[in-house]
Order: C-alpha cells, then structure tokens, then sequence
C-alpha cells in the first residue's frame, strides 16, 4: 500500500526542493546569464536577473584572443583518447574475471583500485621527470596515457559489475551449441555488454574532462585543455567577469548535458559497486 | 566450466590492463623512493647523494608542515560534515513525492559535473569578490560591510567552494541508497507512534550508514587530493595550504626534488590508511 500523501503536503515537499534545487543550481545559470551580458551590466548594482541588453560579444571576445578551439580540440583528444584506449585495454580484462573468476580475481581487483588511490601529488616529480626525458611534456599522447591509467580502475571496475550482471548460462548454452570463444565474445557477449560499455564511456569521459591536477601541470601551450585555459583567468584584469563566464560556460556546457545523462552510472562507478 | 583453454585465454586478456598499472604503480613510486632519500635539486647541482632520512625529518620540522596538516584536516573535516549532513537531508527531501523530482535532481546534482577550475574561479571572482561580487551585493543590500572572502575568511572560503561541488556526489549516492530502503518498515513504524524524528534516528540512518561510510571514505581520498581549487584561488597563500599543495610547491616550484618526494611519501602514506578502510567494506561486497 503506497502511502496517501495530501496535496498540502506534495506542494510543500515540491517547494522546499525547488527553492534548494534552485539556490545549488545559482552559480551555474549565473554563470551563464552572466556570459551574455556587457561587462558593465555584469558588475551592476543592484545585479540583474534577466532584463539586461543580451549580447553575444564575450564569445567573440573569448574566441578571438584564446584560440579557444584548440583548448576544445585538445579536451577533446585527451578525454576521448583516453577514454577509448582505456576501454580497449579494460574490457578484455573485464570480461575475464567476470566470466572466468579464478581465485585471485577479487585481490587483482581490489590491488587495481589501489592504485586509484596513490596520491598524484606523490609521484609528480617522477612523471614530471619522465615526461621531459622522453619530450612529451606538454604533449598530447602523454596526457592521454596518464589520463587512461589513472581511470582504468574505474573503467575496468564499471565493466566488471556490468558483465558480472550478465547471466553466465547465456555463455554457456552459447559454448554448448559450438560457438568459439571469438564468436561467443562478438555475437554474444557484445550486444549485451553495450549498454555497460556505453555508460562507462560516459563517465570516465567527464572525469578525464574534468581532470585538473596533470591537464594543469603537464602541459603548458600545446597540449593545454580547457581546465588550462580557465585556468588563464586566474589573475583578474579590469572588467572581466563577462568573459570569464563566457569562457566558462563554453567549458562546462558540453559536460553539463553529458552529465545528466549519467547520474546513474555515476553512483555504480564512483562507488565501485557498492552502492547500487 | 570454464576449460583450460578459457582460463588461459583469460589470463591472456587481464594482461595489458595488470602490466599497465603495475608499471604506472611501481616506476614513479620506486623514483619517489628513491627522490626521497637524496639531495636531488635539479637547479642547484642536480643529485647531491645520498642523505638517509633528513628529507623526511626536515619535511616534518619545516614551519610549514603543522599548518598544511591543520589547513588540510580543516578542509577534509568542513568539506565532509557539510556534504554529509546536508546530503542525508536533501536526499530524505528528493525522495518525498513532489512535482517534477526529475528537475529537481539535475539542478542538484549539476555542480559535479563543472570542471573544477571552473568552479573555483567563478566562486573566486563572481561570488566573492569584495567590490562586485554577488555575495557583495547582498551584504550591503542588508547594510553590512561586504567580506573580502579570500583573504578574510580563506579557509573557510575554500571549503565552501569544494562543498559546492561534493555535496552533489553525496546526496546522490545517499539517494540512491534511501530508494533501497524498505517504505513499509517506515509506514509499520509510524502506524506504531514512532515520531518522524526517532523514526529518522532508529530507520533511515541505520539503513544509509554504510553508504555514509562509502561516501566518507571516498571523498577523503579525493579531498586530500584537490588541487586546482586552490591553485586558482589562494595560490596556497593565507593559511590555505594544504599537504598536496605543499608538496606540489616544494617539487615544482622550489625544485626541491628531495624534500618534496619525502613529503609525496608521507601523502602516499597517509592516503592508504583511508584507503585501506575503503578497500575492506568494497571487498566485503564483492563476496556476496
């Protein structure tokens, strides 16, 4: 039996939440209320909500003096990259211990998300060090591998809940009737994988999106993502709040609506597993 | 079964994901290791030898060393009880009945997803700014002296900051775990007397504490962590730097490659104890 609720009391619930949701979500849509405004109305006071000259110069502005594309294209390679290649590398791995655990299979796992857990501060100068012996400081390649490796944990944990969830007498009616294992991966396993493939990809596209310990000091022109060039606003300089936010929600939109499609997975992959 | 043909294959295939994160494990860990026993400042003589444990002593007894371990604890501490109390809060609200929930959950949860360079600055410069900032505005709409937030109050400031972003990530796990509990447990208690408050206190929390738990052990690791926050922000000044920032100052700013691999240990160190916290509740799960 659902319990009755009163309208009285839905309406409450509906307005509390809204006015929260609301006040959480602030900073973001003035963020972008902001990004298309004049300088001069984004510093007014009393600040304005909605009715204020709209303009499109700040992303003009933004576009112009930063070369914003290639900011773009390099978040891009370096969150796309890396998370392809840590898919490509994860999902056989997945599938093993999935499919044929063996009696080491929980301590591999539980030794991988260990390594999740090594402070990057800790091993800095080393991939520092390493970086300019081999010259891929400020490289693109070198970012996507470290990228990769710092989410393969989580992307080969994300895939081994999933398959774990597909039955395993599938594979085996599969095996019985004659399919090879080549078969049996790619006709079988395949179409029910994609889905966990599919969100797995999602997360750890934004988390490498998003991530700004190694994008910030391992590159400095060339390989520079978007976490570098707002990182570029740092220092204040006259009016600038305009462009700031223009430039910010040129970085944060794509994510954003990535994001609300993954709140599920979210929770499966950050936790690994469990919670559910 | 699986034959032994398969098991090999197996063996096979989690290969390349194990030799990849052996080595990113072992390389730089070892060259920390090895950092953190020698002289080595690459712009005054490079590798001056060896010199035992002085790094790790002089890490220690360095004027900075109690501060960043209190500005660090600080932060971890304001960071977790605010997502934490707060979460349990709004994850009992979201999962009320109520006219577009849907909405409600993306508008909450939304600040994760902002990358956090973004983040910090927009805080850093729209909000608490002293002349223009929002939070500006308001104080002197209510005829208060507006905050110069960053230098005033910089730890504070900063914690607000990263809660923004974390209590997100904490209601939404604590969310999900809410819609796991059983509502007809709820309803018996009620039909029994049981108040809202002790119905809280008896049911819901003893249901979430695992997922508290979770949530707890994995944003101490990512907080102890952060970085571009306070990068963009402070720049470590006014009292806000942190064990990560330290390190990150002594290795790449100073070039002290010695000291700072010592103090990188010490963070390593501190981090697996966590984790280790972390790893067993996970474990756990994986048996069932």
């Amino acid at each position: 039996m659902a319990r009755a609720v009163t309208t009285q009391r839905k309406a409450l619930n509906t307005a509390v939440a809204w006015i929260i949701g609301l006040l959480i979500f602030f900073p973001i849509l003035w963020t972008i209320l902001t990004s298309f405004k004049t300088e001069a109305d984004a510093i007014a006071n009393p600040p304005v909500l909605f009715a204020f000259d709209w303009t499109l110069e700040n992303y003009a502005e933004v576009m112009e003096r930063s070369n914003y594309g290639r900011f773009l294209s390099n978040s891009i390679i370096i969150a796309g990259g890396s998370t392809i290649l840590g898919i490509i590398i994860a999902v056989p791995a997945a599938w093993s211990m999935a499919f044929v655990p063996s009696k080491r299979t929980k301590d591999i796992l539980l030794w991988m998300l260990s390594t999740k857990m090594l402070p990057a501060v800790g091993v800095l100068y080393p991939i520092y060090l390493l970086c300019i012996q081999l010259g891929v400081l400020d490289n693109r390649f070198a970012l996507v591998v470290i990228l990769m490796l710092i989410n393969l944990p989580i992307i080969v944990w994300m895939l081994y809940t999933y398959f774990k969830e597909i039955p395993g007498e599938i594979l085996e009616a599969a095996r019985m009737d004659g399919a090879s294992l080549k078969e049996e991966i790619l006709y079988v396993l395949t179409p029910m994988a994609v889905p966990g493939i599919a969100s797995t990809l999602l997360l750890n596209f934004i988390l490498a999106w998003n991530e700004a310990f190694w994008t910030l000091n391992l590159t400095s022109v060339d390989a520079a993502p978007l976490t570098a060039f707002i990182a570029s606003y740092s220092s204040p300089e006259g009016l600038f709040f305009a462009k700031l936010s223009a430039a910010s929600t040129m970085a944060i939109a794509p994510i954003l609506i990535l994001g609300w499609f993954s709140q599920k997975q979210l929770v499966r992959g950050l936790t690994f597993g469990a919670v559910k | 079964m699986a034959t032994q043909h398969s098991r090999s294959a197996a063996r096979i295939m989690m290969a390349p994901a194990v030799f990849f994160l052996l080595v990113w494990m072992l390389v730089p860990l070892c060259m920390t290791l090895w950092f953190s026993v020698r002289d080595f400042r690459p712009l005054r003589g490079g590798d001056n030898g060896f010199v035992g444990l002085e790094n790790f002593v002089r890490f220690v007894s360095s004027s900075a060393f109690w501060p960043a371990i209190l500005t660090t604890l600080m932060i971890v501490g304001g960071v977790l009880l605010i997502s934490i109390v707060f979460g349990v809060l709004l994850a009992i609200l979201l999962d009320k009945p109520m006219w577009g929930q849907g909405i409600v959950r993306i508008l909450v949860i939304a600040p994760f997803f902002v990358m956090p360079t973004v983040s910090a600055l927009v805080w850093k410069n729209m909000f608490m700014d002293s002349v223009n900032g929002v939070f500006a505005h308001l104080w002197r709409f209510f005829g208060a002296d507006p905050v110069v937030w960053l230098s005033e109050v910089p730890t504070f400031s900063i914690v607000m900051i990263v809660s923004w972003q974390w209590l997100p990530f904490a209601t939404l796990i604590l969310l999900t775990a809410i819609q796991s509990l059983d509502s007809e447990q709820l309803e018996a208690a009620e039909m029994d007397g049981a108040s809202p408050l002790s119905r809280f206190f008896y049911i819901t929390l003893p249901h979430l504490s695992r997922a508290i738990t979770i949530v707890v052990l994995i944003q101490t690791i990512f907080l102890l962590a952060i970085f571009a926050e306070i990068f963009v922000t402070t720049g470590g000044a006014f009292g806000t730097r942190t064990l990560t920032y330290l390190i990150f100052q002594r290795v790449l700013e100073s070039q002290n490659v010695g000291l700072g691999s010592a103090g990188g240990v010490y963070a390593i160190i501190l981090a697996n104890i966590v984790a280790l916290f972390l790893m067993r509740i996970v474990g756990k799960n994986l048996d069932k």
